[in-house]
């Protein structure tokens, strides 16, 4: 007979191990799903798991692909401790290409090392400016968070369709629905020459350190951490709940504007409608497998890295549909919700069944008590 | 009058697949469960239902297996959640990101192909009336059948000992279980059931509506099914109204152009989503809230030692 016990503290030995089991039964369930669908499991996964590490240009390819990720995930595990559902990302990532995109083509052949920072700041602001609305309309009346910001994803990526097929669309551009490609001054300096690896990448360290800095010796951490687990004591112990739905929507919209700018700035090079490609749906993955934890994060968003490289160079290999990246990315999420039971719980085997923890713990002081005597 | 005639048939093409996915989710919901995953089975429900109807020839089949894919899905959350004691909004993304995923790889298989059209009903002598006739007498029998869902999920909560017990159990799980109510099972059979109907109304979409697969085509009805309930403040009859209500927004884009309105179409395609938002805000007022309120145990997770 099995039986779960509630842990007065979650284990930390399986916190951190958990994300690695559900890595390897991905794998497996991934084995699973190739053999059904008939192509060779034994070769589709080599190409997904170590294709990503085999020459230079592909690990900073890795990179490319983590550094927005992590941007987006670091954000959103600070509203997620604290029950605040940012599902919105993806949306508030489009506008952050949006509003850096147009600072771009508004300075377009202008030169000068302000404007890289300018664009930066605009893509914050365009992020955070998308997040203020699921955020006052929470604080203000109460409406969830979750199905606004989730909208105003749909809204921002028509917006940035019908922007570039109209008034950010390139004169030049033979009527396509593209922007011109941005300026010499407008795109983030490279880390490593002949890559894609740009200035972007450097960033993600600075703000997971600070955000792990900010979440374990100030303040602001025990609030959100206290908003999250206990409400009512948060609030006798003064805290605002108004307060952190604004501080956690702020921060992870502008972080995913952050990521949408460098995105777009960066890798693509000019505004196009297929800017979002579901970065701020994985990064809610990224928070999770990352256990919401700033470095953690960091590393987990390396671990999807991988599932998006690897899974480029299977579908190019081995002609393997694109889709195969959102079921591997899926079954991973699946896999930690199950093994998290074991990190809050803990299974008993043995016991009488249909018995209280009480009666239970009563009879074994009894137990005890008569040992002694 | 063809012109009106074309429009609220459309209508009720357009609104039909969002009756079916916001009433299982009503269910679910009234049963103290949030599935957020409405999308996902939606969309694994319109592949489903595509792929069976294809390989058998058989729309019938295929309404069958939309409504299988839909219900498999649902019960993974469920285990997940119901056994697994999982976080349910994660959860509910997790089975949006995951349906996508494996709707686009059973579906590659499928791109470009088409179906019959989906037969319907020509009732003697009514479906001559103009206007009426083609709207009322001409439709397919989805689109009787959501109506009559509506009844019966209306009828089976307010007047039956079974609403009663799905109600208690949303209301207050721990008061549920000291009455020997099996809390757990019934709400996997009651997410079962809304997932059924999430695929019947995914594979609406891809039967009738039109009748091909696109990748991603339920293009975030699921989403629009939640914000539905909340309007419909957990009501039947509501959600009826309301799903008839966005049908309305998101075809205005179609008829649009016939009005001669020069708007880049790309605008016109933000009214159902703008529209939602503004919904949830004018369901959130004082008032509202007093009036309606969300089951009390909606989305908290059942624990008993076991």
């Amino acid at each position: 007979m099995l039986r779960l016990e509630p842990r007065t503290e979650r284990s930390r030995l399986l916190l951190w191990t958990t994300p690695l089991l559900a890595a390897a039964m991905t794998v497996v369930s991934a084995y699973a799903v190739f053999l059904i669908i008939g192509v060779d499991p034994a070769k589709a996964l080599r190409h997904v798991i170590f294709d990503p590490f085999s020459s230079a240009y592909a690990r900073s390819e890795l990179l490319v692909k983590a550094a927005p990720l992590a941007l987006i995930a670091l954000g959103l595990s600070l509203g997620f401790r604290a029950n605040v559902w940012n599902i919105g990302a993806e949306g508030q990532f489009t506008l952050g290409a949006i509003g850096g995109g147009a600072i771009a083509l508004a300075f377009y052949g202008v030169d000068g090392p302000w404007l890289f920072p300018l664009i930066c700041a605009g893509g914050i602001a365009a992020g955070m400016g998308w997040a203020a609305v699921p955020a006052a309309l929470r604080t203000r009346m109460g409406v969830n968070e979750i199905l606004v910001s989730l909208m105003l994803t749909y809204i921002a990526v028509l917006l940035l369709s019908a922007l570039v097929s109209g008034p950010l669309r390139d004169p030049d551009g033979f009527n396509f629905p593209e922007s011109r490609i941005f300026h010499e001054s407008a795109i983030p300096p490279m880390l490593i020459e002949g890559t894609r690896a740009h200035i972007g990448i450097a960033i993600v360290p600075i703000v997971a350190i600070f955000l792990w800095w900010l979440t374990r010796y100030h303040e602001v951490g025990l609030s959100l951490r206290l908003l999250g687990d206990t409400p009512r004591a948060a609030r006798f112990a003064g805290y605002s709940e108004a307060r952190a739905v604004w501080f956690c929507l702020l921060i992870s919209g502008g972080l995913a504007g952050l990521a949408g700018a460098l995105e777009a700035t960066g890798p693509i090079g000019q505004l196009v409608p297929g800017i979002p490609v579901g970065y701020g749906f994985t990064a809610i993955i990224v928070a999770f497998l990352g256990r919401l934890h700033p470095i953690g994060v960091v590393f987990a968003a390396l671990a999807l890295a991988v599932s998006y490289i690897g899974g480029e160079s299977a579908q190019i290999a081995m002609s393997l549909p694109a889709a195969m990246v959102g079921v591997l990315q899926g079954t991973l999420l699946f896999w930690l919700l199950i093994f998290d039971l074991f990190v809050g719980y803990r299974v008993r085997l043995l016991g009488p069944p249909k018995k209280s923890v009480r009666a239970t713990a009563e009879s074994d002081r009894e137990m005890s008590e008569a040992g002694g005597a | 009058m063809e012109l009106l005639a074309g429009i609220l048939f459309t209508l009720t093409i357009a609104s039909t697949p969002l009756v079916y996915a916001a009433l299982g989710e009503l269910v679910v919901e009234r049963s103290g469960v949030l599935n957020l995953g409405v999308e996902g089975m939606m969309i694994i429900g319109a592949i489903g239902g595509f792929a069976v109807a294809y390989s058998s020839g058989s729309v019938a089949m295929g309404v069958f297996g939309g409504v299988v894919a839909g219900a498999t899905l649902a019960l993974l959350f469920g285990a997940i959640t119901q056994i697994f004691l999982a976080n349910q909004v994660v959860t509910g993304l997790a089975l949006t990101i995951f349906g996508l995923g494996i709707s686009a790889l059973i579906g590659q298989a499928y791109t470009g192909q088409t179906l019959d059209t989906f037969p319907r009903l020509y009732l003697p002598v009514l479906s001559e009336v103009p206007i009426l006739g083609k709207v009322v007498f001409q439709q397919d029998i989805l689109v009787y059948g959501s109506i009559a869902l509506t009844a019966a999920v209306w009828w089976t909560l307010t007047r039956t000992r079974l609403g009663l017990i799905i109600r208690a159990v949303g209301e207050d799980h721990e008061a549920a279980h000291a009455l020997g109510f099996p809390v757990i099972p019934i709400r996997l059979a009651v997410l079962a059931f809304g997932g059924g109907c999430a695929g019947l109304g995914g594979a609406y979409l891809s039967l009738v509506q039109t009748p091909i697969w696109v990748e991603d085509m339920t293009a975030g009805r699921g989403w629009i099914a939640l914000a539905i309930v909340v309007f419909a403040a957990w009501r039947p009859w509501r959600v009826l109204l309301g799903a008839y209500l966005f049908g309305g927004f998101t075809i205005i884009q179609l008829h649009a152009q016939a009005f001669g309105v020069n708007i880049s179409p790309q605008y016109l395609s933000m009214i159902p989503y703008i529209v939602t938002i503004l919904v949830l805000v004018a369901m959130s007022t004082d008032t509202a809230r007093r009036h309606f309120r969300a089951p009390a145990c909606l989305g908290k997770t059942f624990f008993t030692v076991r």
